[in-house]
């Protein structure tokens, strides 16, 4: 109980004081899972509608595929991201081993089948005959699928925030494609996996508290725009 | 009446599937065009695939009496509307609603605002502008989805089943309000049902669609009277079809013996002509064995009730009849009021007499 105590004690005085190595931590944490949720979003939003509004034979095919990829074991997105961007690997010549890039890379292979995945899920909980609706009344292609996403904002920010909550916590890709180098490619949950080794428990539960904090204020805000809409 | 829509050829599909074939369908400019058939048959998909929203595996579809192509369909998309069956609201007020197909053609906002506030005062739910579609009541929410249609004052209007998911009450005052609402505007409108009454009270023309496609197209009452088959005759409810066999015929006048009755009609068949012999059921007069008046009615069977249920605020009568000599039977059903069947005491067992006129009766070739 004591060492919990410390370990809370020892946040807040990481927070109060300002300690730099910490936010630099949080910083890149934030800039990595931020990007790599961003780019599911700008990416698999679409590509996500387009499965839900497709009437293709191969429709289930693909679903099947996404849903498998919602499920992605992160340390084998860092295995197969660390063969590809090794030095002798096919994308060696890039240099992006070690890298904030990799570690968005493959925190974006995670999220996008999340993303994509709960954006079709969503879509298809409206009524089917929306669409048809829509373009009764003069819709464009695009102003229909604005329209859809407006109807399903509900469950596409559920989307975000599961995709979001999946990246920032995850460890073993991050570690693989990253290296866990300090000031370069050190995010929470990496420090708090080295803190944790070092027997220095104190501190990785004050980093855990931090990247608990901010979890939580990232999908308060989530949350309270999307129950917003509710009202 | 020139033609404002002409299909031909089309042969209509869903998820790649095909539903039936349209030889043949023209939309005169003004009219309101009433397609009607049984559940299932495809009416939805002729009407999702004549406003261009789905695609005909396929055929030709003419706006104006040019062909549309793949490219033009946005621009005719923007010269109809289209309401469906429910009322499919966004999530959002009434007026935003109704503005929805307004903002989609780029209308200006002072333009938009005047609209919408007429057809909502015209519907009379203009109380309900800034009220979220979420929470109307059935009929409240199909006026606003009516709104949201005729604010685009649109060349064609297509509906499908617009009034279905209403119940009796709410049904009837919307159905009265759009009756005098479509003959105020003149919109040429094509109206999915499968209601006849509906049909009978809205259209100008009334379009059959049953299995294999198109079967009958003309006025509603040459429609409900004179169907062009047995399909026809028996959805328009065309109770009594029986066959039989023109055994004379002078000056449009014919008279078919049927199961060994000679019976007279209007038609002109020739001699020896197999015919299938159709009656409704509004069209025969019930009496008690022993009551019949006067009447000018040239056909007259004596039966016995086989059967009676309610339908609606009518009773369905099915009547054995015989001829003289007790020999072959036919089946002939009516419809009365309950008043009446009281009145005779019509039950199953009781002698009556049935009478009707020649030109009550439609001939069908055999």
């Amino acid at each position: 109980m004591e060492m919990i105590w410390d370990g809370l004690q020892q946040a807040f005085a990481l927070f109060v004081h300002g300690d730099p190595e910490i936010f630099q931590i949080t910083w890149l944490s934030l800039r990595v899972s931020g990007t790599a949720i961003l780019v599911s979003i700008i990416i698999g939003v679409p590509l996500g509608t387009m499965l839900a509004l497709s009437e293709s034979r191969a429709r289930k095919f693909w679903l099947s595929i996404v849903h498998t990829g919602m499920a992605l074991p992160p340390v084998v997105v860092g295995l197969v991201i660390s063969i590809l961007l090794w030095r002798t690997g096919p994308l060696g010549v890039l240099g992006l081993m070690y890298t904030p890039a990799a570690m968005t890379t493959a925190q974006f292979i995670i999220a996008a089948p999340i993303v994509m995945g709960l954006t079709v899920s969503g879509l298809q909980q409206l009524d089917p005959r929306l669409k048809d609706q829509l373009m009764g009344l003069g819709a464009s292609r695009l102003q229909v699928v604005w329209l859809l996403w407006r109807e399903a904002k509900l469950p596409l920010f559920a989307a975000v925030m599961v995709g979001f909550g999946r990246v920032i916590a995850e460890v073993g890709a991050s570690m693989m494609v990253g290296g866990n180098l300090k000031s370069s490619t050190r995010v929470l949950t990496t420090a708090i996996v080295l803190e944790n080794s070092k027997g220095n428990f104190a501190l990785a539960i004050a980093l855990s508290a931090i990247l608990l904090s901010l979890v939580f204020a990232i999908t308060l805000g989530l949350t309270w725009i999307q129950q917003k809409e509710l009202r | 009446m020139s033609s404002i829509l002409t299909a031909g050829n089309l042969i209509l599909q869903r998820s790649g599937t095909e539903v039936f074939t349209l030889d043949s369908l023209v939309v005169r400019e003004g009219e309101v065009l009433a397609i009607i058939g049984p559940n299932g048959v495809g009416k939805s998909t002729l009407l999702l695939t004549l406003a261009q929203i789905i695609e005909p595996l396929s055929g030709e579809i003419a706006f104006h009496g040019n062909p549309l192509n793949t490219q033009d369909t946005l621009d005719y998309r923007r010269q109809i509307a289209v309401m469906l069956q429910d009322p499919l609201l966004l999530n959002d007020t009434v007026f935003n609603n109704v503005a929805t197909g307004l903002r989609f053609r780029g209308t200006p906002r002072r333009q938009i605002e005047e609209l919408v506030m007429t057809w909502l005062a015209r519907l009379g739910i203009d109380h309900l502008r800034d009220r979220s579609a979420k929470r109307l009541s059935g009929g409240e929410a199909q006026r606003v989805s009516l709104a949201r249609a005729l604010v685009l004052n649109p060349e064609l209007l297509f509906l499908d089943e617009p009034f279905r998911a209403l119940d009796a009450p709410t049904r009837a005052g919307l159905l009265a309000d759009f009756r005098i609402l479509l003959a105020d505007v003149s919109m040429t409108t094509l109206l999915v049902t499968h209601d006849l009454d509906q049909a009978l009270l809205l259209a100008d023309r009334v379009a059959i669609i049953l299995e294999g496609g198109l079967r009958q197209c003309d006025a509603p009452e040459q429609v409900f009277s004179a169907p062009a088959d047995v399909g026809v005759a028996n959805f328009v409810g065309v109770d009594t079809v029986l066959p039989g066999v023109v055994t004379a015929v002078e000056s449009g006048q014919m008279i078919v013996e049927v199961a060994g009755m000679s019976l007279e009609a209007v038609g002109q068949f020739d001699l020896g002509q197999q015919v299938l012999f159709c009656l409704r059921p509004e069209d025969i007069t019930l009496w008690a064995a022993g009551k019949l008046p006067a009447t000018s009615a040239r056909n007259l069977l004596t039966g016995r009730v086989e059967s009676t249920a309610p339908q609606g605020a009518l009773v369905r009568v099915v009547v054995q009849c015989q001829d003289n000599g007790g020999g072959k039977a036919l089946m002939v059903k009516a419809l009365i009021t309950r008043n009446s069947a009281q009145e005779m005491e019509i039950s199953p067992g009781k002698q009556v007499q049935l009478t009707f006129k020649a030109s009550a009766v439609h001939c069908i070739p055999r």
